[in-house]
């Protein structure tokens, strides 16, 4: 008895001693922000309103998984927005071609965000284009076609109900499917990042690629791998968001370029490469989440909206997200 | 090798920008129907200004080893504060001009203070930034509107003597006046050593503190002036979050295109404008081969991916494979 109580005493210092810094303060502003938004209305504790809002954030930590690779590889993805528009733009024209296209439709949505994934890879990894550029290029190129293939307009294509049932569905009665989406997804990346080669070779890439290769690592390969990945799941994010929104439209993946990006760094992973983690991610999701829902509940003009959520995130960068002194 | 090889080697990438630039005009200028005229020339410029401007601002920083995503939220910031107060009698309006340009180097020095005292990432600490930038250009204007005083809005963007833009001798006069003093002294010296190798550079005694902080600001006063030209354009502030995203991103590619390298410590501002000039060439290349506007983006990124791939075959030259991890 006494050796078990000793035991789990025993653990609970190395539980809080081994958590990350960042992902303890994500999670406590989270409870911050909470509380803050409880003072305005008990709504914001009401289990309706927590479920709605992880069924919001999960679009949005979807994206947010995928960025999270390529930012430990030390690298960034800025065609985030037309990739997941090409995504939810393609599923919903695969859904067009009768019963054999509605089926097809989300892998199908998916494979083209591999596509534009990699084209990023190679010309990341295999051509040694800076990650930045090359990924702007796609951007414009995904653009361009999805801006050719519409005709300059909204497509009137809906979505198609696979998707929209895996948006705004229920299997688990009172959890929202696309949640659970998220949460599958989770599981995937905690796999991936912690208990398989793959993922510990992107740390390590992202530590020094150099030392990495000099191991015997297929570098290249790895970096290709992880930006086909994050296109992927930027395509899934769209074609999640189109079914939530039942439709794709234009400008849907504006509005998620820098969250993604914020939610990774906010949740602790350099921005450098080669360190974080996963839960950090999903705690940044959930706080930009918040922090967007509860100003919109204010009914904070979009003017404050936007300034409010530059200066906390400055604010909290400089709390926790700082670079060592190197001298 | 002689010295004048050294000196045409570090002026590579500017002269290439500016042959890809000329190249792209001349077979412009050739399939279009008017041909060189004065008015050509001027429509041309004026678009070419306003991206030329937030090129360089892009290159000042880039050129440190960072980067500044928030170039367009200042210039819808500007833009939008410009439409409100460059406006009535000359003296109110010079006052004005001040009170715009200062604006943009304060949002400028605020991303330098963030970066080189706050120790926060470039690129995430700009994101940030630009959303509060953008949020102010909302609360200015939060529906298109405003006005300038249209006599120096016509002068600016008219042409000289009947012949010369004066949106281009605006360009030289800011890269005489800004980019020549900011090159040739101390400070900009720090600023390309802290891009080249920071530890080399702090090591060495070279202020590179002081050189990233000018740059950032003079990043800002650059993506000022690009906004009191946008203000000259459209006689209006507008605070159109898709604009200042895309002027963002097109910055960065006017900046590669110029030869500016995004490793740090290598380029020139002149390079960045040749760079945006080359960009937005293409696109009215596509305008006098009458190609159908909804392939104009499309055709766009072609161009811009072909023309960043380019950059690859430096790999041929690579003897020993670990120089790919520069």
């Amino acid at each position: 008895m006494s050796e078990m109580a000793g035991r789990i005493s025993g653990r609970f210092p190395r539980l809080i001693r081994r958590a990350d810094p960042a992902v303890v303060t994500a999670f406590g502003c989270i409870l911050l922000l909470l509380l803050l938004g409880s003072l305005y209305s008990s709504n914001f504790l009401s289990l309706d309103y927590l479920l709605q809002q992880l069924k919001v954030a999960s679009f949005l930590g979807v994206i947010a998984a995928g960025m999270m690779l390529v930012i430990l590889l030390g690298h960034i993805d800025l065609s985030i927005p037309w990739v997941m528009t090409a995504g939810a733009m393609m599923a919903c024209a695969a859904a067009g071609f009768g019963a054999v296209g509605a089926a097809l439709a989300i892998p199908f949505g998916v494979l083209c965000g591999v596509a534009f994934g990699l084209v990023n890879g190679v010309g990341v990894a295999y051509l040694r284009i800076p990650s930045m550029i090359v990924t702007l290029a796609t951007n414009v190129v995904a653009q361009g076609l999805m801006v050719v293939y519409t005709g300059g307009f909204s497509p009137q294509d809906s979505a198609p109900p696979a998707v929209r049932w895996l948006a705004t569905g229920f299997v688990v009665p009172g959890l929202p499917n696309a949640v659970l989406v998220w949460l599958a997804v989770s599981g995937a990346m905690v796999f991936l990042l912690g208990r398989t080669s793959l993922g510990r070779t992107i740390y390590g890439i992202g530590n020094s690629e150099r030392a990495a290769y000099l191991s015997g690592v297929s570098t290249r390969r790895v970096v290709m791998i992880a930006f086909a990945v994050c296109g992927g799941l930027a395509a899934f994010g769209g074609i999640l968001l189109a079914g939530y929104s039942s439709k794709a439209a234009q400008a849907m993946g504006d509005a998620y370029l820098l969250p993604s990006i914020a939610a990774v760094v906010l949740g602790g992973t350099s921005i450098l490469g080669g360190r974080g983690s996963y839960l950090g991610t999903v705690a940044g999701v959930i706080l930009i989440t918040l922090l967007q829902s509860i100003l919109s509940v204010m009914q904070m003009p979009e003017a404050g909206r936007q300034i409010i959520y530059g200066v906390v995130i400055v604010a909290m960068l400089l709390f926790y997200g700082r670079a060592p002194a190197s001298r | 090798m002689k010295d004048w090889r050294y000196r045409l080697a570090d002026q590579r990438g500017t002269l290439i920008a500016l042959a890809l630039f000329l190249l792209m005009f001349t077979i412009y200028i050739a399939n279009h129907p008017a041909g060189l005229t004065a008015n050509v020339a001027q429509t041309a410029a004026n678009k070419g200004v306003l991206l030329a401007f937030i090129a360089m601002a892009q290159a000042l920083v880039v050129i440190t080893a960072g980067i500044d995503l928030s170039v367009g939220m200042i210039f819808l910031l500007t833009n939008c504060l410009a439409s409100w107060i460059v406006v009535g009698a000359p003296v109110p309006t010079a006052l004005g001009v001040a009170g715009v340009l200062i604006a943009g180097m304060v949002c400028g020095a605020i991303n330098g203070l963030l970066v080189i005292y706050g120790r926060l990432q470039p690129i995430v600490a700009t994101i940030a930034t630009g959303a509060v930038y953008f949020g102010i250009a909302l609360l200015l204007r939060p529906f298109p509107g405003g006005s300038v005083n249209e006599d120096l809005a016509d002068v600016f963007t008219g042409k000289l003597f009947g012949v010369v833009p004066s949106s281009l001798v605006a360009l030289a006069a800011v890269v005489l006046l800004v980019w020549l003093p900011f090159r040739r002294s101390e400070i900009g010296r720090a600023a390309y050593a802290a891009g080249s190798s920071e530890s080399a550079a702090f090591m060495s005694g070279v202020p590179i503190r002081r050189g990233k902080f000018a740059a950032y600001t003079l990043a800002g006063l650059l993506a000022a002036v690009g906004g009191l030209f946008l203000t000259f354009f459209t006689y209006t502030g507008e605070a159109a979050y898709a604009s200042g995203n895309g002027y963002t991103l097109w910055s960065i590619a006017a900046v590669v295109l110029g030869g500016v390298s995004l490793y740090g410590g290598k380029g020139s501002a002149v390079g960045a404008i040749f760079g945006a000039f080359a960009a937005r060439t293409t696109g009215d290349m596509l305008f006098v081969f009458d190609v159908d506007p909804l392939w104009q983006p499309l055709l766009q990124g072609i161009v811009l991916m072909l023309a960043v791939s380019i950059g690859a075959f430096g790999l041929l030259r690579v003897r020993n494979r670990l120089e790919w991890f520069g």
